[in-house]
């Protein structure tokens, strides 16, 4: 028996894996110490625990334990990289280097800069949701300290050619900071084959814990270092204070340990399914994908239905399937989502989009009844649809003249 | 954002979903809103001679709210004079429908569209057009 509702909104949380529960479950009770505690058994059971997932999340990345820096997200360590290089390096210059997909946590960071006297270069993206890397070349100037770009999109999945980012920041001495939120524990992704120098992620996003998340800190070749942003007892190297959040640092690494496990086999299922669902709601009539096919997460896909409205879509069917809409009908500013429009798309066809995070815990039964609902639901709005009704009568809406704009 | 029983219900059961004969002397047609905006509705009105509405129909492309508040639209100016309906107000939407503030938008471009759809088959018959103070919307 299908359960609904069904949860296709992995890229906003994932649901705890049992297995990382069931590691965390004995910190919270009967080993609650606190991992800063040196002289008995409790501090050094907590620290234990720390230590080891701090081996299992280092692992999963290809990097030393010794660079893991425990924070409570990614959002923190968006901050805590961006404004940390900031004040490090402020003798080298004060330019930061980024794009205009980012995620609000990195975009919102460098804006702060720009109001302490920082100065910003926004890189546009292509069509497909790519930065261009000649234009990132030469967007680096003498004064550049840092490059941030995200490794994949939130929204559109669109993996970024990390490699390629990081050759070009050695180049010319600059740092590269990426915001891999979405793509640790989905694809592989290794800090030293990369050349990245900072990376945040979270738990949460990989089927561990919320509240918790790492920021990646090169060590050698070269030495990174941050200044820390909230001051206190000097944990984590003295670049982030805090007592450590011990339980749910042992669920990331349990989450990291089980990523780095089932990887091939989660990643092989997951885009068999996203291909089928993308496959069979395409069959639609002016539906479209957005961002690139090609360099894409796994298990993303985020599909414009033309002529018909996200939220009015969505409530087709939200009560049974839990996804996302690019359409911010709901948020008070009543723009659609930057990114989508960041891609070139017009702001109807960003209203129109609908975005598919499948996961671990996704079924091929799941994903039927979803392609049923979400056809059904499509074809039943755009009967009701005055623009679809003025497409099919081979009306050029853009020859329109809106009213009450 | 939890919709009230009444959106879900016009949602799920929108009355007079259809198309009128717009080049027809007693149809008036309102196209109000914008794709960029998120909200398209589309409301017709067929008046008879003594200038009552006999018929509505809308065509929307919105969120739930907005296909609500037009259906609601159809359902109360069927039986109206044209003249009764110049009287429907915005705020009669966002009380019926418990359209939250960040919805009002969608009372408003149902208000506009029946003034449009009102003016259209005024023009249509050789009276003025009434001039209505310039709504905000979005």
């Amino acid at each position: 028996m299908l359960k609904l509702p069904i949860y296709l909104d992995n890229n906003a949380t994932t649901p705890m894996d049992p297995r990382v529960l069931e590691a965390m479950t004995p910190y919270f009770l009967e080993h609650f110490g606190n991992a800063a505690s040196r002289n008995h058994p409790f501090g050094w059971e907590a620290e234990e625990a720390v230590d080891y997932a701090r081996e299992q999340v280092a692992k999963l990345i290809g990097a030393d334990p010794k660079e893991i820096i425990f924070t409570s997200g990614a959002t923190e360590g968006d901050n805590l990289a961006i404004k940390g290089v900031y004040e490090m390096y402020a003798s080298k210059g004060n330019h930061v280097i980024t794009a205009t997909t980012e995620h609000k946590a990195v975009l919102d960071t460098c804006k702060h800069l720009e109001k302490i006297g920082g100065e910003v270069t926004y890189l546009q993206v292509n069509a497909e949701g790519l930065i261009d890397l000649k234009e990132l070349e030469a967007a680096i100037k003498p004064t550049t300290i840092l490059i941030s770009i995200m490794y994949a999109n939130n929204e559109i999945g669109v993996v970024m050619p990390i490699k390629e980012i990081s050759a070009i920041a050695r180049k010319h001495g600059v740092l590269l900071f990426t915001d891999a939120t979405q793509a640790v524990g989905k694809i592989p992704v290794d800090v030293q084959k990369d050349g990245i120098d900072l990376m945040a992620f979270s738990a949460h996003k990989m089927y561990g814990p919320k509240g918790v998340g790492a920021l990646y800190v090169r060590r050698k070749n070269p030495r990174v270092k941050v200044t820390a942003q909230m001051d206190g007892g000097g944990h984590e190297r003295g670049m982030r204070s805090g007592t450590l959040n011990v339980p749910g640092i042992v669920g990331f690494g349990k989450a990291c340990e089980i990523a780095m496990l089932d990887m091939e086999e989660d990643t092989k299922r997951i885009s068999k399914m996203r291909d089928h669902l993308e496959t069979e709601l395409l069959k639609l009539e002016e539906a479209y994908v957005n961002g690139s096919r090609e360099h894409r997460l796994p298990h993303v896909a985020n599909i414009s239905f033309k002529h018909v409205e996200g939220e009015g879509l969505l409530m087709g069917f939200n009560k049974n399937i839990a996804l996302s809409s690019g359409s911010a009908c709901t948020s008070a500013s009543l723009e659609p989502s930057y990114v989508l429009k960041a891609l070139g798309l017009g702001d109807d066809l960003a209203h129109s989009s609908l975005r598919f995070g499948l996961g671990r815990f996704t079924t091929d039964e799941q994903i039927e009844y979803t392609i049923k609902a979400i056809s059904e639901t499509v074809l039943k709005l755009r009967e009701m649809s005055p623009l679809w009704e003025m497409y099919k009568e081979g009306i050029d809406l853009s020859t329109i003249e809106w009213a009450a704009h | 954002m939890a919709y009230s029983e009444k959106v879900i219900d016009h949602y799920q059961n929108p009355k007079n979903v259809g198309t009128l004969d717009k080049a027809a002397k007693n149809v008036g047609t309102g196209l109000v809103g914008a794709p960029e905006c998120g909200d398209v509705m589309r409301l017709q009105i067929e008046v008879d001679d003594a200038g009552l509405i006999t018929d509505a129909k809308f065509k929307t492309f919105g969120c739930g709210s907005a296909i609500a508040s037009s259906s609601l639209a159809t359902e109360w100016l069927k039986g109206k004079t044209v003249d009764q309906a110049l009287k429907v107000d915005n705020m009669d939407f966002v009380e019926e429908l418990n359209l939250p503030p960040v919805k009002i938008h969608c009372s408003v471009l149902a208000e506009d569209a029946i003034k449009a759809a009102i003016n259209d088959y005024r023009a249509k018959n050789g009276l003025e057009t009434i001039k209505f103070e310039e709504s905000v919307v979005h």
